[in-house]
């Protein structure tokens, strides 16, 4: 009897915690999938009720010349900004997984701290350094800040992904007679692979996304995120704003979820087949 | 050194910050030997390999190898290959490339290389499995496949890392006598590192036993076994009775020792015998003890006790006898079909025990 | 390493260079430091540059003022105290660490049950849950920041659903422009930080000390209270950190939902280094802010482990 009472409470409360995470996941989604859903909405006014279906936003936004020209600069500043934060975060990932170094805890706080300092304040920093060393603001300044943001990002990728793997593969190729570079690109690259798309494409959405960083280091080229806060103040524009907020928000959705996938089916397929 | 000195370790020591690893080791290994490195975790043993392999740098000391220093060689550039305790078998690449994955500089045609790996897993007893993936070979398939790996390159030394470790026991037993006959007939020096002593006995032809960074004692197995050269030596390997005592009189190469619960113990005294009055251990092997229900009339090497648990093992027991003023059972080793009779004796029975003079090994306390 | 005591003649000089060369090259190989750091100096040196010289700078500019359109680089205290005498900011600054402490409670205890659940809970479609919990993290933070803006405004998406669906006749109008649109728009825009490193402390928990736990006469809740909370601590803490220190400079929120009630201390900042034109004032703003919340941090940090000690 005590016995079906236990199992109908662990049933219960099995309900209740699958309950909780429902509701927590639509909390987390749905104010944003109202984009989308008034994206489509036939009137400039964000509210219900809905008005009719158009495609009219979207037309506005792809023939917008400023848009366009500020969606070009954050896919060059995102690419960039990608390939080199992973090659940093890597090589950081590789000499703090694999090597015996005094400090290394300290080392790796500090290259973490962008990740928890208010972005204002290295915004403001990055300002100020620009300033006085007479650099002009330009796409490359806001590249370089968003380096700073992305490189602990990709470290950290980097580091589950090698830690996750076994050293003495490295070693076994060493022993076999290939030198640190050969063995880098037999053995460590690719196994390291996926973790090394992963970081590139969280990096690039990073760094696309990014707003706090950019509105401080802009010169007068734009990126997206910018283009948006400019355009925020103005009602009329507002529909325009959720159509390209909409697609940025579906194509980022497809390219993280990709990068997690990747990521961390890597790591389990390694989990399992180790000795 | 001698001409078939192969591997000389001379003055080695190893210090991982405040820890030293390996204390002013100095070894020598002979070309063609199946050498092994003996000892408890955290000896130094696998650190010493490692520093063998190149993937340590001695902080003091130097190795050489074939009489070339390899203070400035780093791993990859080492006539030296490695088998890693958890075979570190390449995930990404089938059975083939993982033996062939050395052979990149070798020259050979592909048709060549695929021949001599053919050739190389029919020496591991594992033909036609090149396709295979690395992820669909059990525990000993890779094991195997980690030795062709190293194998195939003809290497001057071969290091193992506690190849048999993961092994069960039967399949670790006919490891040992594959890999010691697979040595003899390649010919290539193998140093292997284990802390299972009868493994080491069983496939070595030279023993080092390590503790703590030292090497206490460099001996072929038999000799290890029979005059070990210290109390932990003697105890590691195989197990041992331990009795203190003082050394009474010296004469004719052979010393009278007094030990109190054991009685009056005369044995042999060789080399650096110790001097009158010193304090010594007396060990003695438990199948060197016999044990009889009558007293034997003897005043010398031979006590009385009680009899005390007894553990019956298959092919032989283990009695263990106690002696007053001793806080230890003294144990007994006999072949069952040798002495069905002492199955029959009771507990607390009076037993007497009695064993031959080379019978004893005398040792410095530590 | 065998030294030469005999004293050099030329013909042995070539044979020392050759040494030297030899023993820096054994030098490298030997030291597993000096190979690491070597590899980590890219990333170290670009961390230098753009972290540890730009807040110097900051600093240094902090002890600088501002003559109309120039800087009077004489160092001089005039900014803090203008800091310290104006009552708006101390009270900007106290009331930006009250929004983010609350914002980092609510966030992080609404947090910790979702992280329990697939910790706990999801035996076999992990991942997609996990993903499900991770790709907000990556996506626009303006973008969810304006989503809010959009639900919670005065012709916003809740007044006016309620309005259609007839519940209320006019628009409420304490949703936006308040302190507490910017909580919940900022627990919202955090949710994801908190719930990823409770997600991990959970997950590493060894199950078969719960095991042990319950075989010892424990019920479940209180094995969760003597075991699994205490062991996941470590999370809890990563994530108030990670929630908290950011979300008190932050300005985007405050000005699209904060209204003039609802601006925090990143607001002042933002404008001074914008309309109001005053950089020096707007870095020692800044030096006291990161001084206040390092200060309190390691007093949470210290709270935590004497804690931890006191339940252990």
């Amino acid at each position: 009897m005590s016995a079906a009472k236990t199992d109908r409470n662990r049933l219960g409360r099995l309900d209740s915690f699958a309950v909780y995470a429902v509701a927590y996941l639509v909390f987390l989604y749905l104010p944003v999938l109202f984009l989308p859903l008034f994206s489509f909405n036939e009137s400039i006014y964000i509210a219900f009720p809905l008005k009719g279906f158009t495609f009219e936003w979207y037309e506005a936004m792809v023939s917008n010349a400023g848009l366009i020209a500020a969606l070009t600069n954050s896919v060059k500043v995102g690419a960039v900004v990608a390939v080199l934060s992973t090659l940093f975060g890597t090589l950081a990932a590789k000499a703090v997984t694999r090597y015996r170094m005094p400090g290394r805890g300290l080392t790796v706080g500090f290259i973490m701290i962008p990740l928890v300092i208010p972005e204002i304040i290295l915004g403001i920093a990055l300002l100020v350094l620009a300033n006085m060393g007479g650099i002009p603001l330009t796409l490359f300044t806001i590249g370089f800040a968003h380096m700073l943001l992305c490189v602990p990002f990709s470290m950290l990728v980097m580091i589950s992904r090698l830690e996750g793997f076994d050293k003495s593969l490295e070693e076994a190729a060493l022993d076999l007679g290939e030198n640190a570079w050969w063995t880098f690109w037999r053995v460590t690259f690719p196994l390291a692979i996926p973790g090394i798309v992963a970081s590139l494409l969280l990096t690039f959405t990073i760094s696309f996304d990014e707003f706090i960083l950019a509105f401080f280091l802009a010169g007068t080229d734009t990126t997206l995120p910018l283009f948006i806060w400019s355009q925020l103040r103005f009602p009329p524009r507002l529909p325009m704003v959720l159509a390209l907020g909409a697609t940025i928000l579906i194509i980022s959705f497809f390219l993280v979820a990709f990068a997690e996938w990747l990521r961390r089916r890597g790591v389990q397929a390694e989990k399992t087949s180790g000795v | 050194m001698s001409d078939t000195t192969f591997i000389s370790i001379r003055g080695v020591t190893k210090d991982f910050g405040v820890v030293r690893a390996v204390d002013d080791v100095s070894l020598d290994v002979q070309r063609g030997e199946f050498f092994a490195l003996l000892g408890p975790s955290g000896c130094g043993k696998t650190t010493l390999l490692r520093m063998l392999a190149g993937f340590e740098a001695p902080t003091k000391g130097e190795i050489f190898i074939d009489g070339q220093p390899m203070s400035a060689m780093p791993p990859h550039q080492r006539p030296v290959n490695m088998v890693f305790q958890n075979y570190a078998i390449f995930p990404h690449l089938d059975v083939r490339g993982n033996i062939a994955f050395g052979m990149r500089k070798s020259g050979l045609s592909k048709t060549e290389l695929n021949a001599k790996v053919e050739e190389t897993l029919e020496m591991i007893k594992l033909p036609g499995y090149a396709k295979r993936g690395a992820n669909e070979l059990s525990g000993g398939q890779r094991q195997r496949v980690a030795l062709a790996r190293a194998l195939i390159k003809r290497p001057k030394v071969l290091l193992l890392d506690e190849p048999l470790g993961a092994l069960d026991k039967k399949l670790r037993e006919e490891m040992q006598l594959e890999l010691r006959a697979l040595q003899k007939s390649v010919g290539i020096t193998f140093v292997f590192v284990t802390h299972d002593q009868e493994e080491a006995l069983t496939m070595s032809d030279r023993i080092a036993v390590m503790s703590k960074g030292e090497v206490l004692q460099v001996e072929a197995p038999m000799r290890l076994y029979e005059r070990p050269s210290s109390p932990f030596v003697a105890d590691f390997i195989g197990t041992m009775n331990f009795f203190d005592g003082s050394v009474r009189a010296l004469a004719d190469g052979c010393a009278t020792v007094d030990t109190g619960p054991l009685g009056e113990v005369r044995a042999q005294a060789e080399g650096e015998a110790p001097g009158v009055g010193e304090r010594v251990v007396v060990a003695i092997r438990p199948e060197k003890m016999k044990l009889n229900f009558k007293a034997q009339g003897e005043s010398v090497n031979s006590v009385q006790g009680r009899m005390g648990p007894a553990a019956y093992l298959g092919e032989r027991s283990h009695f263990y006898v106690h002696l007053d003023g001793h806080d230890r059972p003294v144990a007994v080793a006999m072949q069952n079909m040798e002495r069905p009779d002492v199955w029959a004796g009771q507990s607390d029975q009076p037993v007497w025990l009695s064993w031959s003079q080379d019978a004893v090994v005398l040792l410095r306390p530590e | 390493m065998a030294e030469s005591t005999a004293p050099l003649t030329p013909p042995e000089l070539g044979e020392f260079r050759r040494g030297w060369v030899e023993r820096l090259r054994a030098l490298f190989l030997r030291s597993e430091p000096t190979r690491g750091y070597s590899l980590l100096s890219p990333t170290l040196g670009l961390m230098l540059l753009g972290l540890a010289m730009p807040v110097a700078v900051l600093v240094v500019m902090s002890f600088w003022t501002q003559i109309y359109l120039d800087f009077d680089r004489t160092p001089s205290v005039a900014n803090y105290v203008d800091f310290f005498g104006k009552a708006i900011y101390p009270k900007l600054l106290l009331k930006s660490i009250r929004i983010s402490a609350t914002v980092t409670l609510v966030t992080v205890l609404l947090a910790y049950p979702m992280a329990y659940f697939i910790a706990f809970r999801v035996k076999r479609s992990k991942l997609v849950w996990i993903i499900l919990i991770t790709v907000p993290f990556w996506t626009s933070y303006l973008l969810r920041v304006f989503a809010w803006k959009v639900v919670l405004g005065y012709n916003g998406v809740i007044n006016s659903g309620l309005i259609t669906l007839g519940v209320i006749s006019e628009p409420l109008q304490f949703l936006l422009y308040n302190p507490t649109a910017v909580i919940i728009t900022l627990a919202h825009a955090w949710a994801p930080f908190a719930i990823l490193p409770i997600y991990v402390s959970l997950e590493k928990i060894d199950r078969s000390l719960l095991e042990a736990a319950r075989d010892l006469g424990e019920g479940p809740f209180m094995t969760f209270v003597r075991v699994t909370l205490p062991l996941s601590l470590p999370g809890v803490i990563a994530a108030s950190l990670l929630v908290f220190i950011p979300t008190v400079g932050d300005y985007v929120t405050p000005t699209l939902v904060g209204g003039t009630t609802g601006i925090m201390i990143g607001n002042i900042i933002q404008s001074m280094f914008g309309k109001a034109q005053n950089w020096p004032m707007g870095a020692a703003i800044s030096v006291m802010s990161m001084m206040t919340i390092t200060l309190l941090v390691c007093a949470f940090l210290w709270f935590t482990h004497s804690f931890r000690k006191r339940v252990a």
